[in-house]
Order: structure tokens, then C-alpha cells, then sequence
């Protein structure tokens, strides 16, 4: 997207936020389901994509593709140039010293995985320690699971309270000798808990140990910095913040980067190659083998000038009106019951119905044209420290609105009435 | 479109509040433990063998209504049959939930009432969780069960 085609959208958010306005910018909103309209609360698993989001994967296809750093020819450089204004635009977005600080990956989970296996291969070893939390998503559970593994590693896990909150003094605990990478979630995608991030780094850093951030649940809802924070690494997805599936972006310190090992060996990572040897392209095309997901690259641009054209702090303040909204309507339904009531929480409302199975009220809602998520949030940790096996959870993006939380307290009213 | 009356059945709904046979048998001589990852639904079901006849069964564990009423009352239709004759009212009863059912319904007696899951495609193997349990307790199957 231009940065022409962005300027539209600033003026018409203008001073005053308009979700009506916005959600005219994302055609799937119109749609019906089973005969209402659709109430898309199922934003942390992903997000719906604007127009301009859509358009520049159309654009990129019918006006660019090219395989890129590759060829002389015209649509190779343009391909090439746009690929890496889109690394510019994301490395502004999370304030990133350097462009070659952003490697473009599948997702998170990829990102994450990079890590574990370059990183955290190269500096774990046996009896070390990998210090996580006990709000993380499978995506950072299982990779360092898998490293401790494979390593004779061990993995230790920093508690959290009642309200979902991170336990700091015994995150701060577990910090020892032996731990030679921490790995932690910026926001629970199961509660919401928005944890002490630039503190914890800070305590981290303290005894010398890297820290990995999940940042797929913040980037959506917060301005991440990631220079403010000191993160060492911090991976996040496009399709959860308005963008295409299929990319995503692991930020990594330049000079961690360039110490550490490859992660996939093939085309474009390279600088030569010999039978004998062969030498490693510069970071961060180091981490890129083959070609990557170039539309994808275009659509998460795209995503980005987006966000900055309703601008992250709007975002971020209409996000917190409907979840104090959602937490006051829903909150006093009867017999339901908050999981992760936090003080600090972004977007987020798990619950679950007093002697109503989560799955049983995902159909309901669903035969009302709502769509939220029931299940355990690939976290079933998270679950298990609360003594359930699943929750509901209604999560919002910038288009929800009051009238669409009032339409979630009506499907909870029918599910008492199902099940009355 | 499809109707949740239909999905969820006064039977239904009653089972699901009032599971029947729900208890671990002392004198169990099979057993399976059936999990759904998807909505963490989690069964253990014990069989009393007397040789080829399910001389008795219960259940145990937790799961949305559907599950758990399409396990009790599955404990209620298997009761005193044979292992083929338990075999064959689950395939009837599959047939039933994906919407395959040819024939008369009502051999199936009271498990007609699940036949508005095939409405609903993902909450067949809710429905089939407890039978899919039963099928390898039968079986004396030791690994856990998923209908994942």
C-alpha cells in the first residue's frame, strides 16, 4: 500500500473515533450467519483484514510478483524494493533500531521455533535451565520443550495468581545461574493479562539472561517498542493484526543475530556456495531461506499502515472501553464466572457458565451469528491452573462495538434458557 | 438452517444434568480412557465383561452436554448385550450423527433423539467421544482414545 492510500483512512478517523467508519473497511462484517449479522469476537485467534489489506495482496499479484534479491530484471527489483520498504515499515512499527533487526517468518510459532533451535541450541546445554511462565501458549511451551529435551535441559515455569498475573518476585526467583534463556508471553491470549515486561527484562538482564517475547497477543492492541522494552527477541503474527496468514516477524538484536547459527539452510540465506563450504548470507536474510511469502510481506505493510492510519493509540483506547464494557455486562450475567480478571489486560474475556460446558455455548452463540472461541486456547496449562477444561473467550478488535457485546449477553441469556 | 431445539433434546439436556451409570465399577475387567483435545472433553469408561455380555458399565469424567448424555445414555442401550451387538448399535448410532442413517431410525430406540447432531458437524464427535471409549474398552485397548 502507498502511503498516499493511507492518508484516506487518517482523515476519515479523524479526531473522533467512528467504528461505524471502520467497519466499513473490512467487507466480511457484512456478512450474515445463520441468518444475523456476524458478531466476529474471535480476534485473538485471528483477525478479519481490511480492504487495503486485500488489495495489496490483489496488487502485489497483479502488479509486482518477482522473485526477489534474485534477478536484473524490472519486476525483480520492484518485487525486491518492496519486500524490504515492507521490513522498513515494520521495523518503524515496533521501533526496531535497524531494518536488518526483522526477519520475516510464517508466524509466532516459526519465529519462536527459530529461536529455540539456533539460539537456544547454540547457548543450552545440559542441566542449563529455560525459564518460561505459566501463562504460555503451546507455540512457547513445546519449542523450548523440545530444545530442554534434546539438550538434557530443563524447563521451569514462573508461576501466576488467581487473577492470571504473573507472580514477578518468583519469575525473578527462578532467574539463576543456570538459566540461559527466559521466554515469555507480553499478553495472555487465554486471560488477557498484560505482564511487566520491560520490568521483567530488566530483572533478566540483571543476571545476564536473553529474553524471547511472544508478542503475538500485544502487537494487535498496544504500541510495542522494542528498544523501550531491551527485548532481546520478540516475535509476533500478521493475521492477528489486520494482516494476511502466513507471515510473520521474529525481531532479534542485531548482534544476537549475527552470532547466532542458521535455522533453515537453502536459497537467499547464502553468500556462496561451494561443496566444500558454504558461506551464510548477512542477518537478516541469514534467516530467510527460499523465497519467502512476498504477498504476504505486502499485506502485513499494509496491515501495519493501516493501524497507523486509525493510529495504535485509538486502537488501544477503544479496545479498553469495550473490554471494561464486556467485563461489566457479561461479568454480571448469572452464574458466570471471569477467568483472568487482571489488573492490567488487553482485549480479552475468557469466562466460563456455571454448570454449562464452553462447547455448548459456542453453538448457541454461533446460531446467533456470534463467534467467539471455547476450547482451552492451545494453553492448557493456563486451563489446568484453573481447575477447568475449557473457557469461552470473547476477544476484540478495533470494528467490535458496545451493541455487539449486548448481542453476547443476549446468546448467554438464551444459553440459560437452553439449558434452564 | 439448523435448530438447537433439535440438538439439544429435552432427553438430551436431562441426561446431560442427570448422568445415568456415571461411576467407576468396582469390579471392572476393561477399561478406556477417550479424550477430545479440541473442548478438553475427558471420558473413562469401565466395563463388568462376563465373558462376551457387558454384564455392566458405567462412566466417569467431564465433557459438554452432549457428550455426557450421549455416554449415559449409551451405558443405558449397551447394557447386558454382547460385544457385537454393542458394536453394531455404535455403527448404527454413527451413521445416525453423520446424517448416513439408512433404515429405521428406531432400532435405535432413545439414542434417536441424537440424530439433530448431524445438523451440526462439529459436535459429531462430541456425540461419539463415550462410544468411541466403549469401542476400545471392548477392544481391551491400553492407549487413550481420541476423536481428534
Amino acid at each position: 500500500m502507498s502511503a498516499a492510500a493511507a492518508v484516506p483512512i487518517r482523515e476519515r478517523a479523524g479526531k473522533t473515533f467512528d467504528v461505524e467508519r471502520i467497519r466499513e473497511d473490512f467487507p466480511i462484517l457484512r456478512m450474515k450467519v445463520h441468518g444475523h449479522p456476524l458478531v466476529y469476537l474471535d480476534n485473538a485467534a485471528t483477525s478479519q483484514k481490511p480492504q487495503t489489506v486485500i488489495d495489496a495482496l490483489v496488487r502485489y499479484y497483479e502488479g509486482e510478483n518477482a522473485n526477489i534479491h534474485r534477478g536484473v530484471h524490472y519486476l525483480s527489483q520492484i518485487a525486491t524494493e518492496e519486500f524490504e520498504k515492507a521490513r522498513e515499515t515494520v521495523r518503524a512499527f515496533v521501533n526496531a533500531a535497524q531494518a536488518s533487526e526483522i526477519v520475516f517468518a510464517r508466524g509466532t510459532t516459526e519465529a519462536i521455533n527459530l529461536v529455540a533451535q539456533t539460539y537456544g541450541r547454540a547457548h543450552v546445554g545440559a542441566g542449563d535451565e529455560v525459564l518460561i511462565t505459566a501463562m504460555e501458549h503451546h507455540s512457547n511451551i513445546v519449542p523450548w520443550q523440545l530444545l530442554c529435551e534434546e539438550k538434557g535441559a530443563k524447563l521451569r515455569v514462573a508461576p501466576i495468581n488467581d487473577e492470571g498475573e504473573l507472580l514477578v518476585e518468583e519469575f525473578e526467583k527462578l532467574l539463576g545461574p543456570k538459566t540461559k534463556v527466559a521466554a515469555v508471553a507480553h499478553v495472555s491470549n487465554a486471560l488477557g493479562t498484560i505482564n511487566p515486561l520491560q520490568k521483567m527484562i530488566a530483572m533478566a538482564h540483571r543476571r545476564g539472561v536473553p529474553v524471547v517475547v511472544d508478542g503475538a497477543q500485544a502487537v494487535p492492541h498496544l504500541a510495542v517498542d522494542v528498544q523501550g522494552l531491551d527485548a532481546d527477541f520478540y516475535a509476533f503474527s500478521g493475521h492477528k493484526m489486520y494482516g494476511p496468514t502466513g507471515i510473520g516477524v521474529l525481531y532479534g538484536k542485531q548482534a544476537l543475530l549475527e552470532a547466532m547459527p542458521p535455522y533453515q539452510g537453502g536459497g537467499d540465506m547464502i553468500s556462496s556456495v561451494t561443496f566444500e563450504k558454504t558461506t551464510y548470507n548477512k542477518v537478516p536474510h541469514k534467516f530467510e531461506a527460499g523465497t519467502p511469502d512476498m504477498a504476504g510481506v505486502a499485506g502485513l505493510k499494509a496491515a501495519i499502515e493501516y493501524m497507523n492510519g486509525v493510529g495504535i493509540g485509538k486502537i488501544a483506547a477503544h479496545e479498553h472501553d469495550l473490554l471494561e464494557y464486556a467485563t461489566g455486562v457479561v461479568g454480571q450475567l448469572p452464574g458466570v464466572k471471569l477467568i483472568g480478571t487482571a489488573r492490567e489486560k488487553a482485549s480479552v474475556l475468557s469466562f466460563v457458565v456455571e454448570d454449562v460446558h464452553p462447547h455448548d455455548i459456542g453453538t448457541i452463540l454461533d446460531q446467533e451469528g456470534i463467534a467467539v472461541r471455547t476450547g482451552h486456547h492451545c494453553a492448557q496449562p493456563v486451563m489446568e491452573r484453573f481447575g477447568i477444561p475449557a473457557t469461552v473467550r470473547a476477544s476484540f478488535a478495533v470494528y467490535n462495538t458496545k451493541s455487539e457485546i449486548d448481542a453476547l449477553a443476549r446468546g448467554i441469556r438464551k444459553v440459560h434458557e437452553v439449558f434452564a | 438452517m439448523p435448530e438447537l431445539r433439535d440438538l439439544y433434546q429435552e432427553v438430551i439436556l436431562e441426561h446431560s444434568k442427570a448422568p445415568r451409570n456415571y461411576k467407576a465399577l468396582a469390579g471392572a475387567n476393561h477399561k478406556a480412557e477417550g479424550y477430545n483435545p479440541l473442548c478438553g472433553d475427558r471420558f473413562t469408561v469401565y466395563l463388568e465383561m462376563d465373558g462376551d455380555k457387558i454384564r455392566d458399565v458405567g462412566f466417569q469424567g467431564a465433557g459438554c452436554a452432549i457428550s455426557k448424555a450421549s455416554a449415559s445414555m449409551m451405558t443405558q442401550s449397551v447394557k447386558g448385550k454382547t460385544k457385537a451387538e454393542a458394536e453394531a448399535i455404535f455403527h448404527r448410532f454413527h451413521e445416525l450423527v453423520t446424517g448416513h442413517a439408512h433404515g429405521d431410525a428406531e432400532e435405535l430406540g432413545k439414542l434417536a433423539v441424537f440424530s439433530g447432531v448431524s445438523e451440526f458437524p462439529v459436535r459429531v464427535k462430541c456425540a461419539t467421544l463415550a462410544w468411541h471409549t466403549l469401542e476400545a474398552a471392548l477392544e481391551g485397548k491400553q492407549d487413550k482414545v481420541s476423536t481428534e
